[in-house]
């Protein structure tokens, strides 16, 4: 049967052909759409199918200058969580597990969802759930970790010490905080990082490079084997070791010497700048800033009055009080304000001068630089200071003639942080023209300022420069930026670590200074450092102090020919320098080149051991 | 060669076969297969992709099966077919009875009876035998599609196997009948018939959609009320223009009722924020009115029926509503709900198109190539070598690859119309449009659902999707139009 063709209803073919041709250009648009203008999806897909399990590198380990191991890593577990993946498990089962409670559970679970403490986070890869658990935790709970989807137990290395020394410069590593993360894009939530000390400053070097395996993942999360069969993988890069100039005996006898007291005590080596060692009193063990206890102790160290975290060696601003009177000597020689042999200033048990007293002890006057220096004379450095900003054929003005001055305190070091590898160094305070200008009008002299002249006043320095001072004077007019690490396994030291810099005074006034400084120490203020065993030279101070007891002060270097440490001991209240700064400084220099005290010296070391300037600190308590 | 009956003056089969569709089903056979490899290939043991113990060996024995089943088919006479048209419906129907008793439950649906190993889905073929039974029967009663009753005639035999594949908790499989409306629309049946069904899935669509979502910053209006309600004066408009011979009235009705909108809208948003549906259903209430009034003054039954059409969409509109919270069911709720991106859970009912998405997004312009997508191997897009097979296309053919077969489907359905409308008898036209178009809603919903943009209806892309029983569906209803258009030119002999 043949149909009749009718051509209205014949034309809804083209309809329908139009449908058909509608549906599939819509669909390749929206295809064009997803396929082509946009990335997110391929990224997506990549977040979905590749697991990339971080290979964590092996932190660098630190050794002192002899060898010795002092930092190390030990295994500990961190128990890592999918949000999105744990879902549904039996909490009370797991905090009994881990044996935590449900509060701590659902806080910590709120800690990692909140975008502002933890900004990396997502609930698709692993976040850190709980962290450093020992060896035998882990063992538990891994038997019943099957039982915890989205759980899992990322092995990790923590900081471990063989000695309870050197803290403040060691420092320590931590949990990365939100601003490192942004700082940062190495690191992702959970990772450790270098908070303080030289883990800090070296955490380039000491953390190595992270590998990374990418693994096949599929929907239900399990691994499929590695993506192209590891070709894309990552071996992780190990941390570099680090040796420190730090010699560790060293260090343990100047941590013992100190205690009780509060203050430091800086050694250096003069001829490569290499610190040996760098005590600050009070302080606390390594060992309790790492494994899960870190936070309770570092808040409660953090809280403690005596500051046990201030690395008082670099942090801490001081007068140095009649040490820095060696720098002035050396400046008026330069300046040609007065000359070593022939320049010799009145003191009467003290500077008078219009009206201004600044006291003395009683010693013969009038006395030429190098006697000034072993007596410690206040007059004859403040009439130096006096001359010189007084001077005004060679200087315009007062304020020309302290500009001078301080570019001189600038070339020794003192006023801007010298630059040592630690963070936190502090630059001291050396004033400047603007200064008193500001304080006083225009309209200042000399006279006005003379303190400074023996180590008061304004000036301010860190046991680190004094000791720098120290260093420059045993080298006789230069030094080399002081640095704790001595060697990086693979790398070159920086070239501020190893080049000489030289200060504005020319090495042949030097000689007076170690002069005066070693007749301080045969017959002067610091006759208690005298050896037979080699030539010590020294210089005491006494800074004042409105707040309290004097500090005592001491720096000193031997030998005298062929230096091979100057030291800085600064005791806080400790009274006169020859109480505490000279002995301590003794003690120090006798068992660095010695390598050992001897049995007097053994005793000596445990009565000022004993001695004690403040009552001990609750930190110390608990050792 | 093969002559099915050398007694008569017939052509070769080979001369009058249409080689352009047989060569479009074997391209899409072809990549379908790789499709299937890439789906089930298994990067750790890394499958023999012709072993018959996996998912690729076997679709290939299917593909085998289903050419040998084509070249049968196009050795028997169709007219033994057509003559047996009656008897394959109702064959059909009752397997499809007793199917749900048969069944053993899979995933809740009770279509699959198991016959040794194999397990078959009658629901695939009965599509074959409902399409030869209407085109039997429209062509026998030269029913015309114009007249109500042969159009209910006709949507009782559609229906019917519609129904009984319901009761087996096939909804998607069910739904697929509802293409045979194309058919009926070129046989007749009134356009506005299938424009108010296109219009009923838009106000679903947008009404749900948009329904909490305020319109231009107004919080006191929907927007999906807003545009629904547009939508139906608008729709109601452009019929007037279409059925009605009046100019006046048309372009009447449409300005006055868009200005009046546009400036209740400014009015809300500039002066006095108010519920500007109010509005709308004065508005419509009086061009319902003014319809009727024409219809009384012109004598003309066109105005009331669009009259009743606005009617009736308002009362559809306002009714989705309660379709979709005491109609449907829960999952189907869910599955609508998150189509229309009310519910974005990444890991709950909306996982499926969200991983689709991501598996077609990252094959890129080339796609990965052959068995390298990441998505579908590692399980991460669920049916991923049935259902989501498209995914598989796109992540590791890319945007050329899914064009490529978009196109090939497009060749084929607009071929099979060209084979439809040459076919001398209604019967042979009927069942190719039968045809073509149960392929073109497959390929519709397939794909859509797996980008996003149709309800995620479970049912096969055809000639892709993994399994004997649709592979095997598609090509007996396929090739048994080409036996019928290879012997078209019977007649002029």
């Amino acid at each position: 049967m043949l149909t009749e063709r009718n051509y209205e209803l014949g034309k809804r073919r083209y309809v329908l052909g139009a449908i058909a041709f509608a549906i599939v250009f819509v669909y390749i648009l929206r295809l064009f759409s997803l396929q082509l203008l946009s990335d997110d999806f391929r990224r997506n897909a990549d977040s979905n199918a590749f697991m990339r399990r971080i290979q964590y590198p092996a932190r660098g380990g630190i050794s002192d200058r002899n060898g010795k191991l002092v930092v190390y890593n030990q295994p500990a577990y961190d128990i890592m969580v999918v949000m999105k993946e744990q879902e549904g498990i039996d909490t009370v089962d797991l905090c009994n597990a881990l044996g935590i409670t449900r509060e701590w559970y659902e806080r910590r679970m709120d800690e990692i969802r909140d975008r502002n403490r933890n900004p990396g986070y997502s609930s698709y890869t692993e976040q850190l759930f709980m962290s450093q658990l020992s060896t035998e935790e882990f063992s538990a709970f891994q038997e019943k970790l099957f039982r915890f989807p989205g759980f899992s137990v990322q092995k990790r290395s923590i900081r471990q010490y063989t000695m309870p020394y050197a803290a403040h410069v060691l420092g320590d590593v931590g949990e990365v905080s939100p601003s490192d993360i942004e700082a940062d894009s190495y690191y992702r939530s959970g990772d450790y990082i270098g908070k303080l000390g030289i883990e800090r400053f070296y955490e380039k070097q000491l953390r190595g490079e992270k590998g990374v395996e990418i693994l096949l993942r599929d929907a239900r999360g399990r691994i499929k084997g590695k993506y192209q069969n590891g070709k894309m993988d990552c071996a992780p890069e190990p941390g570099r070791n680090l040796t420190l100039s730090l010699d560790m005996d060293l260090q343990a006898l100047g941590e013992r010497l100190m205690k009780g007291k509060k203050g430091a005590i800086v050694a250096i080596e003069p001829a490569t700048g290499e610190v040996l060692c760098m005590v600050s009193s009070p302080t606390y063990d390594p060992r309790k800033m790492v494994g899960r206890q870190r936070g309770v102790n570092s808040v409660r160290l953090y809280r403690d009055p005596a500051q046990p975290l201030l690395n008082r060696a670099i942090m801490g601003l001081y007068p140095p009080g009649s040490t820095f009177k060696t720098s002035q000597g050396l400046t008026f020689m330069q300046e040609g304000i007065l000359s070593p042999t022939k320049t010799s200033y009145p003191c009467s048990h003290g500077f008078r001068c219009g009206g201004m007293k600044v006291g003395c002890h009683g010693h013969p006057a009038p006395l030429p630089l190098v006697p000034s220096i072993a007596t410690s004379c206040n007059g004859y450095f403040c009439w130096g200071l006096y001359y010189m900003l007084g001077n005004r054929r060679k200087y315009k003005t007062v304020q020309d003639a302290m500009t001078t001055w301080k570019d001189y305190m600038v070339s020794m070091g003192f006023g801007y942080k010298l630059g040592i590898d630690l963070p936190g160094e502090k630059r001291g305070m050396i004033p400047n023209a603007d200064y008193y200008d500001k304080a006083y009008g225009k309209d200042w002299t000399g006279l006005s300022v003379i303190s400074i002249a023996i180590g008061q006043g304004e000036v301010l320095l860190t046991p680190l420069q004094i000791a720098n001072l120290c260093a420059t004077i045993a080298n006789r007019g230069w030094f080399i930026t002081p640095h704790v690490v001595k060697h990086i396994q693979d790398e070159q030291l920086d070239t501020l670590y190893t080049a000489r810099r030289y200060t504005k005074v020319h090495p042949s006034y030097y000689r007076y200074v170690v002069e005066g400084m070693r007749k301080a120490v045969t017959g002067g203020t610091c006759r208690g450092a005298d050896t037979p065993m080699y030539e010590v030279c020294g210089k005491t101070g006494t800074a004042q102090n409105p707040h309290g007891r004097d500090h005592s002060a001491f720096m000193g270097f031997a030998p005298m020919d062929k230096p091979r440490i100057a030291v800085c001991v600064y005791v806080e209240n400790g009274g006169f320098g020859a109480h505490f700064g000279v002995p301590i400084g003794a003690l120090m220099m006798e068992q660095y080149i010695n390598g050992k005290l001897s049995k007097a010296s053994m005793a000596k070391a445990e009565t000022f051991e004993n001695r004690h300037t403040i009552s001990i600190s609750k930190a110390d308590d608990t050792d | 060669m093969i002559q099915t009956n050398p007694g008569r003056k017939d052509e070769g089969i080979l001369r009058s076969l249409d080689w352009f569709t047989l060569f479009i089903f074997v391209a899409l056979l072809g990549m379908g297969w790789m499709s299937v490899c890439g789906a089930s290939y298994d990067f750790e043991e890394g499958t023999q992709l012709l072993d018959f113990g996996s998912r690729s060996g076997m679709q290939m024995i299917w593909i085998l099966t289903s050419l040998l089943l084509g070249t049968v088919i196009l050795c028997i006479d169709e007219r033994i077919v057509e003559s047996f048209s009656y008897i394959i419906y109702i064959g059909f129907l009752a397997l499809l009875l007793v199917t749900p008793f048969l069944a053993h439950d899979i995933k809740g649906s009770l279509s699959w009876i198991k016959i040794g190993t194999f397990s078959i889905q009658p629901a695939e073929f009965a599509k074959f035998g409902t399409a030869l039974c209407i085109a039997k029967v429209i062509s026998s009663f030269d029913l015309r599609l114009e007249k109500w009753r042969d159009l209910v005639i006709s949507s009782v035999i559609v229906l019917v196997p519609m129904g009984l594949i319901i009761m087996q908790k096939e909804t998607g499989s069910a739904l697929v009948y509802l293409a045979f409306f194309f058919m009926f629309y070129r046989e007749g049946m009134a356009g506005s018939i299938l424009f108010s069904g296109a219009a009923a899935v838009f106000y679903f669509v947008v009404g749900i959609r948009y329904a909490d979502e305020p319109l231009w910053g107004i919080a006191q209006i929907g927007m999906g009320e807003f545009l629904v309600l547009a939508a139906i004066h608008i729709f109601s408009s452009v019929m007037m223009w279409v059925y009605t011979p009046l100019r006046g009235p048309f372009v009447r009705v449409l300005l006055i009722g868009t200005s009046i909108y546009m400036f209740a809208v400014l009015f809300c948003k500039y002066l006095f924020p108010f519920d500007i549906c109010w509005v709308q259903w004065t508005v419509l209430a009086a061009m319902v009115v003014y319809l009727f009034y024409l219809a009384l003054r012109d004598r003309l039954l066109s105005y009331a029926m669009i009259a009743i059409f606005a009617i009736a969409s308002t009362g559809f509109f306002y009714s989705v509503d309660y379709v979709l919270n005491e109609v449907m069911q829960r999952h189907q709720q869910t599955r609508v709900r998150v189509l229309l991106g009310l519910e974005d859970d990444p890991r709950g009912a909306g996982y499926n198109v969200i991983q689709a998405k991501i598996a077609i997004g990252s094959g890129g312009l080339n796609g990965k190539g052959f068995l390298n997508g990441t998505q579908t191997k590692l399980k991460y897009v669920p049916e991923q070598d049935t259902d989501f097979i498209f995914c598989t296309v796109g992540e590791e053919e890319g945007f050329v690859g899914c064009t490529l077969v978009l196109v090939l489907f497009l060749l084929l359905i607009l071929r099979l119309i060209h084979l439809a409308e040459r076919q001398p008898l209604r019967f042979g036209r009927i069942y190719g449009y039968c045809v073509l178009s149960i392929l073109m809603f497959h390929v519709f919903i397939n794909v859509g659902m797996v980008l996003g943009l149709t309800p995620v209806i479970g049912i096969p892309l055809p000639f892709f999707s993994y399994g004997g029983s649709s592979l095997w569906g598609f090509t007996i209803l396929l090739f048994i139009f080409l036996r019928i258009d290879a012997a078209r030119n019977r007649m002029l002999h």
